[in-house]
């Protein structure tokens, strides 16, 4: 990990952006408040209040007020209902306002308690009022939770809190807190509102990296190596010219790219005089790199589904001068029709960029359970198409890297998962020797074990964008066929019954099939032209017994068939 | 796509003949597999077998570019070379024309080179001469043509013309949609 990169070095200066805009916005709606109402901004700063700025728990405006306010509640006793001016102001006909400020005085009593014993003091635990108290109560519920409140209710107040503070929708915010332990979500909150550090990548093809360091220098670029896990990345931490506009960068020596986006190419490990494809390409920064980690032999497809941002795609390779590159233009789920018998695919699903808030905001509110949904889907399609084209008999190869910019589990495990019960591939360690174990198990849902060796990234842990990347080995030898139904690659001893993660067009599929079964019928699969090399190495796994109860109906089918074949 | 004609191939390589010269030769005949020019809708590629067998298999339609592309034909059949040629043009190119690193921005946004920015000019270059723009660094920034020959560029006064600007890299930023 690059110095500079390194998460726990992140400062953030002031208040930024989005606070100050929030505090105008309050300045302007205070405008319109009639007197008696509470907010009053007049209160004179005291001197040592103005010091609590850089402080554990990030400091805003609206913070800022509320915590002016618990000041002045403290003071004047008749003034409970006040209690979250800026909050209670605009949810003054909400139906759980009631709830919040009961919730809220209880938090307020340790706090004022803390206070009259310390006698002085201490802004800062007014300041870092309800989130982190809320927060330490919910670390250690059983001795600091006040009489008969549950955790829910904490939890409720801290995801409004947090809902506020940060301004995500509740939906996110909520998925979010699935993912991460509260201590890390705010970490990762926090990670989101900082930009990630600008890199460059250096092209190879072209130059090296010490030159071209050497050249920004000279422009008046600071910059540094990115890390020991990278031979051609660098930093960029200021620049007195614009860095997408040098001399150096039109003439191709170095593209700008995030550093997780090394990390797919890294895990892809392109080797000389293969065929790759490289399912959804735009804006070209991966390709360049497979081409660069290939010396511009063998051939790369580079295939996108939007005309437009191909554009980009086709100036960037030539300009980076890569040659061994056709770019298409098709369905990425079109893939085994249209060409197969790739050495290596790496698929950089469409997602919904929950990964790369710090760099597009407005996914904090625009994504809903739908978008979501909608895009594992399409990422479920796409992962089996991406499976299809490879060819598994390849001597180097026989390689996909699924990866994606957001960090739902849904958008990640659970498309490989599905993709594991499909095809026959098995997850392979992805070579990167950072990066947290994907999940095997999420609330209710059991993926497979090996899901462990697939990687996810997030901002606040490594400084980059969030990012999950899963290598896996397709191991059948037969030609890449639709293979419907099939078992898990590999044979784990004990596999839980798994939830089947199913795709509304699946459930169908499946009904559809199992309607079919029952009518006695032969059933005639649509694609599968299942050679008699593959039902015999299916023979074996079928005979086995399998513990799974959705699982054994399509088997059982197969066998079945299989029988019938035989006779 | 398709192969080049009798006539597209001339006009081709009567353009790159400016630049390059016998040079030409070398993009043909390759010591590391062959080579060939195709054209897809109005665009020169130069790619090799391998790749073409790949682009083959892509829909005509779907295909948006291959390897690299050189130039485009006109309405009026006249070939352009586009900055993507670069690549190939800057390693063989016979004439070379280095400019001055102040002169460097002033070219790369699409400006003629003064004699005011002109660094170095390859001797016994004749004037309309296809010449390669590099920067004092040597790193190729586009072509263009010689306004004055090499002798004349040692009169003029400094406000003068040497190079016409045809393409430079700054292309791949104010035109990148164009560039195919």
């Amino acid at each position: 990990m690059g110095r500079k990169l390194d998460p726990t070095r992140k400062e953030k200066r002031g208040p930024g952006r989005k606070a100050r805009k929030q505090k105008g916005a309050e300045v302007e709606l205070a405008k319109f408040l009639p007197l008696g109402k509470p907010i009053c901004f007049d209160i004179p700063v005291h001197p040592s209040e103005v010091e609590c700025g850089p402080i554990v728990w990030p400091f805003s405006a609206t913070r800022f007020l509320n915590c002016l306010f618990v000041c002045f509640e403290d003071d004047s006793e008749g003034e409970e209902q006040r209690s979250r001016p800026s909050l209670g102001q605009k949810e003054e006909e909400d139906t759980d306002l009631q709830l919040n400020v009961d919730i809220d005085e209880q938090f307020m009593l340790p706090s004022s308690e803390e206070i009259q014993k310390e006698n002085i003091l201490s802004f800062t635990t007014f300041v870092a009022c309800e989130p982190p108290d809320n927060m330490e109560v919910l670390k250690d519920f059983r001795n600091k939770r006040e009489e008969g409140r549950a955790r829910q209710e904490y939890l409720v107040l801290l995801h409004q809190d947090l809902v506020a503070y940060y301004s995500y929708s509740d939906f996110l915010l909520e998925k979010l807190m699935e993912i991460f332990p509260l201590p890390e979500l705010v970490n990762f909150l926090e990670a989101n509102e900082v930009p990630r550090p600008m890199t460059i990548r250096t092209n190879t093809l072209k130059t090296r990296r010490r030159d071209l360091a050497q050249a920004l220098i000279n422009r008046g670029v600071n910059l540094d190596p990115l890390g020991k896990w990278s031979k051609t990345g660098l930093v960029i931490y200021d620049s007195s010219v614009p860095i997408g506009a040098t001399p150096e960068y039109l003439a191709g020596h170095y593209m700008l790219q995030g550093a997780s986006s090394f990390l797919p190419i890294m895990a892809l490990a392109p080797q000389e005089n293969e065929r790759i494809l490289d399912m959804c390409c735009a804006p070209g920064g991966k390709t360049s790199y497979i081409a660069q980690l290939m010396k511009n032999t063998g051939v790369i497809l580079a295939n996108d589904s939007s005309a437009e941002r191909l554009r980009s795609v086709v100036g960037n390779l030539h300009r980076l001068g890569v040659t061994n590159t056709v770019v298409s233009n098709c369905d990425g789920r079109q893939f085994p029709k249209l060409m197969g018998g790739f050495d290596r695919v790496l698929l950089d699903a469409p997602c919904s960029g929950t990964g790369v808030i710090s760099k597009d905001p407005a996914v904090k509110t625009n994504k809903d359970e739908k978008d979501v949904l909608r895009c594992a889907h399409l990422q479920k399609e796409l992962i089996l198409s991406a499976i299809d084209s490879v060819n598994a008999a390849s001597e180097t190869g026989g390689y996909i890297v699924y990866c994606t910019c957001s960090i739902m589990v849904e958008e990640n495990e659970w498309v490989v998962d599905y993709a594991l019960k499909k095809r026959n591939v098995r997850l392979v360690p992805t070579g990167l020797d950072f990066g947290q174990e994907g999940f095997s198990r999420f609330k209710d849902r059991r993926f497979h074990p090996s899901l462990k060796s697939t990687r996810r990234f997030y901002p606040h842990t490594h400084n980059m964008d969030g990012f999950f990347i899963a290598k896996l080995k397709k191991f059948s030898n037969a030609i890449p066929k639709v293979q419907k139904d099939e078992e898990p690659a590999i044979e784990p001893a004990s596999q839980e019954p798994a939830p089947e993660p199913t795709s509304e067009p699946q459930s169908k599929r499946r009904k559809l099939e199992r309607s079919k079964v029952a009518k006695g019928k032969k059933m005639q699969r649509p694609a599968s032209k299942g050679s008699s090399l593959q039902k015999l190495g299916r023979a074996s796994k079928s005979a086995r017994p399998s513990p799974r109860t959705l699982g054994t109906r399509p088997n059982s089918r197969k066998k079945h068939k299989m029988h019938q074949s035989g006779q | 796509m398709r192969p080049l004609t009798e006539e597209e191939t001339r006009v081709m390589f009567e353009k790159l003949a400016r630049y390059i010269g016998e040079n030409m030769q070398l993009l043909v005949d390759r010591p590391d597999g062959a080579y060939c020019f195709r054209l897809h809708k109005d665009r020169v590629y130069y790619v090799s077998e391998r790749l073409l067998k790949l682009a083959m298999s892509v829909p005509g339609d779907r295909l948006v570019s291959l390897g690299t592309c050189f130039g485009k034909f006109t309405k009026s059949s006249k070939f352009r070379l586009h900055i993507t040629a670069l690549d190939y043009l800057a390693p063989y190119a016979k004439y070379k024309v280095w400019v001055k690193p102040g002169a460097e921005q002033s070219f790369l946004y699409g400006n003629h080179v003064l004699k005011s920015g002109l660094g170095r000019i390859t001797e016994n270059t004749a004037q309309y001469q296809g010449v390669v723009v590099y920067s004092m660094a040597d790193v190729p920034l586009g072509f263009g043509v010689a306004a004055k020959s090499t002798q004349d560029c040692r009169k003029v006064d400094p406000m003068a013309i040497v190079v016409f600007h045809q393409a430079d890299v700054g292309e791949y930023v104010r035109h990148e949609e164009t560039l195919t």
